[in-house]
């Protein structure tokens, strides 16, 4: 029955613990080729995924036994620290290291040559290690892969690039088993298949969910905001919880609002109760203080993004606060999961809603958790500029053959159906560019010699390992003190530094700096002792809505009253109904209003982010055809506000969904979004380097914008690879215009037009929204053809 | 508006939106900084391989302003290709086409930091060249007046009461200009950064480019929120 060796049960015994009945079942069924495990933090996930190695290692083993890979570094190095423990008590001769982005390159080098028995990784240190052209001695004797956080992974190209690197490292070790650690979703299945070499069976072992989490709205005595996301409102609240409790965590939904909370929570935190700030913008440094801090149980609470999401064990958390709306019921549950440790309490979360909107948006997510309503989308085929990535990491490691390299591929759940056709367009645009006009044909990238691709030139391997991964770290500036070796603080990312005069300050770290200017790539600052920071935010990545919790808000807007509601927010609703309309289900409002010089509208489709992103985009084109000069637009998921130099005096035509679809191949060409999706699918692809040997090329006029390769490639090459990549990375990412057509269909032509004669309290938030797109139509020529006369009439010239 | 007119050392230029300039009583069309060749150069140093489209792209624009001001003389101002091995690496079309655009007029490219010595091409070749009040050059000098380069691809932005507009600008005051990079694959410095912030004094002014041609100051006086524009030609 029990398939634990004698040292290890009695390890157990010793403790006075038991295993986990999932624990022994991941361990009965050890030599399937693949396992996903199913279990909530706290669960013994981790020691489930580990104890089949530990069994194994109890006897002699030459070399690498078990990957370990985890979506964070943090991660990794926190699993270090906890498999240490149980490996000293059972008495066993295993060696565990960590390798990461962070370790010296002298222990890296050490690692190629002599590797641990454990290896504890992230996805970009693992297809950094397929590169090497030593990879099948560095891998020789592996037996197990352990892919911890899944669903997190799974979610994004980071998956991608991992199960590709799989399929490679099961070439190299034949009998390598893959287990996977994953915390609750909605569809596990989806995941298993993503894990599982195809057409390998993957049993998904579930463990026992735990009692419900404790979950409810905090109540405040002052009421929300109309708008904005820095839950000031309810500091003394929060304040009062985090006394009342051991460790707390306060999860935001932006990097920008951590900031704001945190510098606020202090100005508040009269008798010192020690807190830190954690997000992905601070130096290492500063998290790592922070992560030891709270490891030594120094801090009653810490102010944190998703940075904090992951399965990092961070001692005695009972509480969990979420301020602002948690946007996605999945997330929110996993996030709930940080609470309590102890499988058996429940764990204890109170969500703090940052504005009147968020209140609705925080019922409807509270009633999702209790009917057990998690959402999530299914992601499609495996993208191909993270196959492109996975072509030049292969010939990194050595010549191959094309046909090999296509089985293997189409061994990842994501690449099953992956045709030859697009698999030899990949391999052609990582030999040649793949360019309809054929140049380049000294300089390829890939030859073919004897049916075996190689480098051409082998010292191109640096480079294309210096630009490994699929995270997309939009341009960020280190900051830094002002002075020699100033301290480093974190990052901004370039756009919003590039809005900063001198003196302008703003939040950092919770603290307030005053911005001195740009040395080389670093912002320099210096310490300002203002109590408001002048500029408020700095951007970060900011959470969609999911679909379900769209369509549960738009029913509840439906009810005569809502008794569910605090007053103030069910008060906020009546106003709207009262100067405006509420949206329904079957109808679209529409909403036209003058504010800060401008004409805005406000379309209430509820169609989710990217759909409203695609609204806005056709909307804009729309406009810019009829002379409106939009500006630009905000999408959230259940709106698109756009503003312009001209009133909209009848929107229905703009509607009409035969010109919206018209609208969209012609549209799909030059905006905004596309450029985005290029940049992002070209760097993935190889096609431009986020990494050059030699640091930052001196000058910056030797460097030129992404969007002038977009623009050439679409006038030039309209059927290039990149471009069709950009295209099917669009229509699912940002595009999503299915669900705009699902939205028509609905309204069916029902346009609720309401013209206002200032902003509408619905629309309200939306001001505060991040993530404009400008249009640069014939507005920026009005624009300067505007600036000119008023400049003109100022001179008392006309 | 397709181009400024501005006087630089009593001559007086057209500083065109495609980020050329003419000289309409010497009939001198000059353009910078062309840097025909990038892709393939990047390809043979680097291995990343970019849609090589520019030189088509570059040449197209240049036939254009070519076609329509018919120049008794044409004025590469350096940097004309990405560097030496570039200039053969161009495709017999595209030396063909050089040499269409060269037919009834005066070539002279003028050496620049990326291609400095004689090309196989036809044309003359100068380091400087000297018409009347005027003297062309790749990197400005610092005294020189009536002195016109390239090199430095100005970009200036302009802060309009909604947002900023940043574009390659000619940057000039009444005795030096820089002109902006005609090339398609250039990228701009702007003009806040030294050494461009420093090169010129207070009533240094700017000739954006692109959709059209706008004159600006480059530093708005600072009691009126709003700099002085003027429009011309």
């Amino acid at each position: 029955m029990n398939h634990l060796p004698p040292q290890i049960a009695d390890w157990f015994t010793a403790k006075g613990w038991s295993p986990h009945p999932h624990q022994l079942d991941l361990l009965a069924q050890k030599d399937l080729p693949a396992q996903l495990l199913i279990a909530p933090t706290g669960g013994g996930k981790t020691l489930a995924g580990f104890l089949p190695t530990l069994t194994e290692l109890t006897e002699q083993h030459t070399g690498l036994h078990t990957l370990y890979i985890s979506p964070l570094k943090a991660l990794a190095a926190d699993i270090g620290r906890n498999l240490q423990t149980p490996i000293d008590e059972i008495g066993l001769n295993i060696r565990v290291e960590d390798r990461t982005g962070d370790t010296s390159a002298t222990k890296k080098k050490r690692q190629r040559a002599d590797p641990p028995h454990i290896l504890l990784t992230t996805p970009e240190s693992l297809a950094l290690l397929l590169s090497y052209e030593d990879a099948p001695h560095i891998f020789k004797g592996l037996q197990r892969v352990i892919v911890d956080e899944i669903h997190a992974l799974a979610e994004s190209k980071r998956g991608d690039q991992l199960f590709l690197a799989l399929s490679r490292l099961q070439t190299l070790c034949p009998n390598l088993r893959r287990v996977g650690l994953s915390a609750t979703v909605d569809d596990p299945k989806a995941i298993a298949q993503l894990l599982a070499k195809n057409p390998d069976p993957c049993p998904i072992l579930h463990a026992d969910p735990g009692p419900k989490p404790f979950i409810r709205m905090l109540g405040t005595e002052v009421a929300p905001p109309w708008s904005g996301g820095g839950a000031k409102f309810s500091i003394e609240a929060v304040l009062d919880q985090v006394r009342n409790h051991r460790t707390t965590l306060i999860f935001h939904n932006t990097r920008a609002q951590a900031e704001i909370f945190f510098h606020n929570l202090w100005l508040q935190n009269h008798e010192a109760l020690p807190i830190g700030i954690h997000h992905g913008s601070l130096s290492r440094e500063q998290r790592e203080r922070v992560e030891s801090a709270m490891i030594n149980g120094e801090l009653r609470a810490i102010v944190c993004t998703g940075s904090l999401d992951l399965g990092i064990d961070w001692g005695d958390v009972d509480l969990v606060i979420q301020i602002g709306a948690p946007k996605n019921v999945k997330r929110l549950v996993q996030r709930i999961g940080r609470a309590n440790h102890r499988y058996n309490t429940p764990s204890k979360a109170l969500l703090v809603p940052a504005n009147r909107f968020e209140v609705v948006e925080c019922i409807a997510a509270l009633d999702a958790v209790k009917e057990n309503d998690l959402d999530g989308d299914p992601r499609g085929p495996g993208p191909l500029d993270v196959l492109c990535q996975h072509i030049l990491i292969r010939a990194c490691s050595g010549p191959f053959l094309a046909d090999e390299l296509y089985q293997e591929v189409k061994t990842c759940g994501a690449y099953t159906d992956l045709t030859r056709v697009d698999f030899d367009r990949c391999l052609d645009f990582t030999a040649t560019g793949g360019y309809a006009l054929r140049a380049y044909d000294q300089w390829k990238r890939l030859i073919n010699r004897d049916g075996h691709w190689h480098l051409r030139d082998p010292r191109s391997t640096q480079r294309i390992r210096m630009n490994i991964g699929t995270i997309q770290d939009r341009d960020l500036l280190k900051v830094r003190l002002r002075g020699r070796g100033g301290r480093p603080l974190g990052e901004v990312e370039e756009s919003f530094a590039a809005g900063l005069n001198q003196g302008d300050t703003f939040l950092i770290g919770g603290q307030i700096v005053a911005y001195e200017g740009l040395r080389e790539m670093t912002v320099e600052v210096s310490r300002n002792a203002a109590k408001k920071p002048k500029i408020a935010v700095f951007g970060g990545t900011k959470f969609a809505t999911s679909t379900k919790l769209s369509h549960r808000i738009l029913r509840m807007f439906q009810q005569k009253a809502w008794s569910d509601l605090p007053a103030h927010t069910a008060a906020w609703l009546h106003l709207q109904r009262q100067v405006s309309q509420l949206p329904e289900p079957n109808r679209l409002l529409v909403e036209t209003f003058p504010y800060d010089g401008n004409h805005h509208l406000c379309a209430y489709g509820f169609a989710g982010k990217n759909a409203q992103q695609t609204l806005g985009l056709l909307l804009t084109k729309r406009m810019e055809e009829a002379g409106l000069h939009p500006l630009g637009f905000v999408s959230t998921d259940y709106a698109t506000l756009i503003w312009g130099l001209d009133p909209v005096t009848d929107p229905a035509p703009l509607f009409d969904p035969a010109s919206l679809k018209d609208g969209l191949d012609g549209w799909l060409a030059g905006n905004a979004v596309m450029k985005r999706t290029f940049r992002t699918s070209a760097t993935i692809a190889g096609l431009i380097e986020r990494n050059l040997p030699s640091k930052r090329k001196t000058g910056r006029q030797a460097t030129f914008s992404s969007d002038i390769l977009y623009d050439t490639l679409h006038k030039y090459d309209p059927d290039h690879l990149m471009l069709d990549i950009t295209h099917r990375e669009a229509m699912k990412g940002l595009v999503d215009f299915n669900r705009i057509e699902e939205m028509l269909t609905r309204i069916d032509g029902r346009i609720d037009h309401v013209t206002l004669d200032r902003v509408s309290p619905l629309s309200a938030p939306m001001f505060l929204e991040i993530g404009k797109v400008p249009i640069h139509g014939s507005a920026d020529e009005a624009l300067l053809d505007r600036y000119e006369d008023a400049a003109l009439q100022e001179a008392g010239i006309t | 508006m397709s181009s400024v007119a501005l006087t630089l050392e009593g001559e007086t230029i057209n500083a065109r939106a495609s980020g050329a300039l003419f000289w309409p009583a010497r009939s001198v069309l000059c353009v910078s900084d062309l840097h025909l060749g990038r892709s393939e150069r990047i390809a043979r140093e680097g291995g990343h391989i970019i849609p090589p489209y520019e030189n088509t792209d570059t040449l197209q624009r240049l036939e254009d302003e070519i076609r329509a001001l018919s120049p008794a003389t044409i004025i590469c101002l350096g940097d004309s290709f990405d560097d030496l091995a570039a200039t053969k690496s161009l495709t017999e079309i595209e030396t063909d086409w050089i040499t269409r655009l060269q037919a009834g007029c005066e070539w002279i490219w003028i050496e620049g930091n990326h291609d400095p010595a004689p090309l196989d091409l036809g044309g003359t070749h100068r380091e400087t060249l000297r018409i009347g009040a005027l003297t062309f050059r790749h990197i400005a000098d610092g005294q020189t007046t009536g002195e016109i380069s390239g090199h430095y691809h100005p970009k200036a932005s302009i802060q309009t009461r909604s947002r900023t507009v940043s574009r390659a600008c000619f940057l000039f005051d009444t005795s030096r200009l820089i002109m902006p990079a005609f090339g398609t694959y250039t990228g701009g410095m702007k003009t806040s950064k030294p050494p461009l912030s420093t090169m010129f004094g207070k009533d240094a002014q700017v000739v954006l480019t692109g959709k059209s041609a706008r004159r600006f100051d480059l530093h708005p006086s600072k009691r009126s929120s709003k700099p002085a524009a003027s429009r011309s030609g």
